[in-house]
């Protein structure tokens, strides 16, 4: 077994002018290293385990509940040793640009932290080329797209070297070319930093991506597994108000018609294939 | 919305470009306090030469400097017409009931008409050359004396960028709203004062909405980044002080000298 990076055990939230929990009782791991994405559909309290997570929302007090990043347990004390190893980009790209120009921006979260200018330079630099904005260093947000401002908020997140980024939906404004585009960035400097990634998010061919997927309904986990253990129950999915993505959604039909197509086969192209040799075989 | 000049910032290279916004900023009010030195022809002269060689200086098409003189025009005749018609004193050109004519009258509102018309054009000639940002930079590092009297300058500072920072954006959702309720049958060009202040309510309240939903995300999203109110913060963003500004507080004491020398008493 990896490591688990985040622990979280019985996490219950309420928020003060309402009577039902927003997140009850939600107990889940997320691997080192590994792509965890949560679904649901809106209001099912996905924001809310974000930002419970980062300790921007602190958890009903229950002896039980306990999260812990990368080793330490969060509490008031410890929430901004957690914030240096968290970062979250979220929803509203021009909600969360904080500085005037992009530069700026970037060195914000290293503002906070005391840094010493002459180092801040060198670690924009560098996290400016990372996402592919150093054309735009000194550009102002308004003349900046959805897909480049949330360029600017991961660099931002790159620049105080966390261990953990938590993406709050963070495609959903974006139109279908820019989403593809963040999510390919995220993917690389995944790989370059050696990062953890939880995605939060209501687009389930996101999802489908994922190492592991959390499905959350009415704030509670429904089930936790692969994508390809998630989406064999379609009516899981439904339960908690989403739609299979279409990859599944054909391979469940056939599985129906009584075609066996074996459980490994987990995306297109592969599914293409195997059907490309069935019919050699007939 | 895009004919406000006050404000307007538009980019060129010359040398007012390079300098300081603090050494900008101060030489303007400077400017305004020493411009009543001025009492004579020579030195109005004086005067309007050194504010039209930096008008020049800035490279910019004077068409932009008109632009900021426009709108305050009729102020500027106003007052220099009351000059003229109600100053007494010297020789007696045109006289009828409390008006008249004088000498004194004719010298003094072309000396209040120079005063205002250089007064604006010193005042675009910052605001057209220096950012919103640099501005805001400048204003912080002279409000910096107050700390010591206790006023957070430094969140004052913040609290300024991020305001200029969302003015765009704010106007940008303001004309949206705009066609919003346009589309659904919204008058705001007709109709009298109170049906005009009234068309305004639809586009105010989502507009206050609007600004505090940001309000909320974007305090979330600082707070993520490691913000905490009142702790110690280093600085990306520098001002530098160059040989421009050397040049800028040369050229300024220069002008109040020749106002000193030149001004009769």
């Amino acid at each position: 077994m990896k490591d688990n990076i985040v622990t979280v055990q019985h996490l219950s939230f309420t928020y003060k002018d309402t009577k039902h929990p927003a997140v009850n009782d939600v107990s889940f791991n997320i691997p080192k290293g590994s792509w965890t994405t949560l679904v649901g559909h809106n209001g099912s309290g996905k924001s809310t385990i974000a930002r419970l997570l980062d300790g921007i929302l602190l958890p009903d007090e229950n002896s039980e509940t306990l999260i812990q990043i990368d080793g330490i347990t969060l509490n008031e004390k410890t929430m901004w040793d957690i914030r240096d190893k968290v970062g979250i980009v979220f929803q509203n790209p021009d909600n969360q640009f904080v500085g005037a120009t992009v530069e700026d921006d970037v060195a914000f979260g290293l503002e906070n932290r005391q840094v010493p200018r002459l180092k801040m330079q060198t670690i924009v630099h560098d996290v400016i080329n990372q996402v592919g904005m150093l054309k735009f260093q000194k550009s102002e947000p308004q003349y900046l797209s959805g897909g480049q401002k949330q360029r600017v908020a991961i660099a931002g997140i790159l620049a105080i070297g966390p261990k953990l980024i938590i993406l709050d939906e963070s495609t959903s404004m974006l139109d279908p070319a820019g989403k593809d585009k963040i999510l390919a960035l995220i993917r690389k400097v995944q790989k370059e930093n050696g990062l953890t990634i939880f995605s939060i998010t209501h687009d389930i061919n996101e999802a489908s991506q994922a190492d592991q997927i959390l499905v959350l309904n009415q704030g509670t986990l429904l089930a936790s597994g692969s994508p390809i253990e998630i989406f064999k129950d379609e009516s899981l999915i439904k339960s908690a108000g989403l739609e299979l993505p279409l990859f599944y959604k054909v391979k469940n039909k056939l599985i129906k018609r009584g075609i066996t197509v074996p459980q490994e086969i987990d995306n297109e192209k592969k599914l293409v294939n195997y059907l490309c040799q069935l019919n050699l075989k007939m | 919305m895009s004919k406000i000049i006050i404000g307007r910032y538009i980019p060129g290279d010359s040398i007012i470009y390079k300098m300081d916004p603090r050494g900008k900023i101060i030489a303007t009010f400077l400017f305004i306090v020493i411009i009543f030195l001025a009492n004579n022809w020579l030195s109005y002269l004086f005067l309007s030469i050194f504010t039209l060689l930096a008008v020049w200086a800035t490279k910019l098409k004077p068409k932009v400097f008109w632009d900021g003189v426009k709108p305050l025009i009729w102020l500027i005749l106003f007052t220099s017409v009351l000059q003229l018609f109600f100053t007494t004193g010297g020789k007696i050109y045109w006289h009828w009931g409390i008006l008249n004519i004088s000498e004194y009258g004719i010298q003094n509102s072309i000396f209040i008409f120079i005063r205002f018309v250089m007064i604006i054009l010193i005042s675009t000639v910052l605001t057209l050359t220096t950012t919103s940002l640099e501005i805001a930079d400048g204003m912080e590092w002279i409000l910096k004396p107050l700390g010591y009297l206790k006023v957070p300058v430094a969140q004052i500072a913040l609290v300024m960028s991020i305001a200029l920072r969302f003015v765009p954006i704010l106007l940008d959702q303001a004309v949206r709203i705009m066609n919003a309720q346009r589309a659904r049958g919204a008058d705001f060009n007709s109709g009298g004062l109170i049906k005009r202040i009234h068309s305004i309510i639809p586009i105010l309240i989502p507009l206050f909405i609007g600004s505090l939903t940001i309000a909320i995300d974007l305090a979330t999203a600082m707070e993520a980044r490691g913000y905490r109110e009142g702790a110690k913060r280093t600085r990306y963003r520098v001002l530098k002080w160059s040989k421009y500004d050397w040049i800028n507080l040369g050229y300024f004491t220069l002008l109040t000298l020749i106002l000193l020398l030149t001004r009769t008493y």
